[in-house]
């Protein structure tokens, strides 16, 4: 097996990436994928970091290994999914009421 | 084995730093989603080579399944409005901001990276249980241990669909909003560009020139009164030819 510096790596690279993307894009919708490359990257890096240390687990119940990294990606792709329907929910909201989805042209609040 | 695993691991890293790629610089907003998608698939393929099969799965089915589904219902709903036509204002600030968080993110994983390898030598991981990170070992420790945090997250996920309805359905259904409350919801964000005579692209018909000297503001009022609010799902109020287009409301005889 490799090491797991390679998945840090690629986590942060992935991270980088999706977090340019948010600042430099203006429309709404590569926006929110923006925000779904970041946390894919960071998924990534959890789950990486629980398959390198393999702590035995603390459950009372299970006696196995610790599933802690995997089980907080579990929870942030649940979170991510009701951000998603929110925020293309808003997206459509901004549409139908300025007709654009591009994010500095939501200037209502603007003067 | 272990050159085996390499190779996967790189072809799984490749692709998913040209998926990722692909959402930031695709103008396009389905190439995007596409690029998302490849991304998706290759980090499902990852957390198969760490042992998380259970994750790969749920990744596939919630992001590949739902989530990259509904990116493309909404673009498909927005049409050509999701892919508005490129202008520059505001590149400068919104590339030095991109510029400096690249720099400040690339510098701090350069700084662990370097501090990683001067403290110990890398070392493969240790090897898992035959039942880590498959359903059996998960579920029992999301049913059991971590049992509060996700009835709690079957409550975020609930009260974030109602949100969601709420939110997208907005107020048109709601009595007492007269027509003129809705023309002044509906002016659009550059009206004042409706006096000088360029391209409306937003509200009038695709890329008809408004006629410099006639009057375009209460045509285009009348226009944006007349292009239904319910009429998302067809694009592109006002044009000519949609059924959404009420007929006669910019004085044409037809």
């Amino acid at each position: 097996m490799i090491p797991i510096e390679p998945y840090i790596v690629l986590s942060a690279l992935i991270f980088t990436i999706g977090g340019v993307g948010f600042l430099v894009r203006r429309n709404v919708l590569v926006t929110l994928m923006s925000i779904e490359v970041m946390l894919n990257a960071t998924n990534l890096a959890l789950v990486a970091f629980n398959r390198s240390r393999l702590a035995p687990s603390l459950a009372q119940t299970y006696p196995g290994q610790s599933h802690t990294g995997q089980v907080f990606a579990f929870f942030i792709i649940a979170a991510e999914a009701a951000e998603v329907a929110v925020g293309l929910a808003i997206v459509l909201a901004l549409y139908r009421l300025r007709r654009t989805v591009l994010s500095d042209e939501a200037d209502l609040l603007k003067n | 084995m272990s050159t085996l695993g390499m190779v996967y691991f790189y072809v799984c890293a490749a692709l998913a730093v040209s998926g990722a790629l692909a959402v930031v610089i695709a103008r396009n907003p389905i190439r995007s989603a596409m690029g998302l998608l490849l991304l998706i698939l290759s980090i499902a393929g990852l957390f198969l080579a760490l042992h998380a099969q259970f994750l790969a799965a749920v990744q596939l089915i919630v992001y590949a399944g739902a989530i990259v589904v509904l990116f493309l219902f909404v673009i498909m709903l927005l049409g050509p409005s999701a892919s508005p036509p490129l202008d520059h204002r505001g590149i400068v600030g919104r590339a030095f901001g991109g510029t400096l968080f690249a720099l400040a993110t690339l510098t701090a994983l350069a700084a662990v990276v370097r501090a990683t390898l001067s403290t110990h030598r890398t070392m493969a991981m240790p090897v898992p249980d035959s039942t880590f990170g498959g359903i059996d070992a998960f579920g029992t420790v999301l049913f059991s241990d971590d049992l509060a945090p996700f009835e709690v997250s079957s409550a975020l996920l609930m009260v974030a669909v109602i949100g969601a309805v709420a939110v997208a359905k907005g107020r048109q259904g709601l009595p007492g909003l007269s027509p003129g409350e809705k023309t002044l919801a509906h002016v659009p964000a550059h009206s004042e560009l409706a006096h000088s005579g360029v391209f409306r692209h937003d509200i009038e018909a695709i890329d008809t020139p408004a006629a410099p000297g006639t009057d375009v503001r209460p045509s285009s009022a009348a226009a944006a009164s007349g292009a239904d609010p319910d009429s998302i799902p067809t694009g592109r109020p006002g044009r000519p030819g949609q059924p959404g287009e009420i007929a006669g409301t910019k004085g044409d005889p037809r």
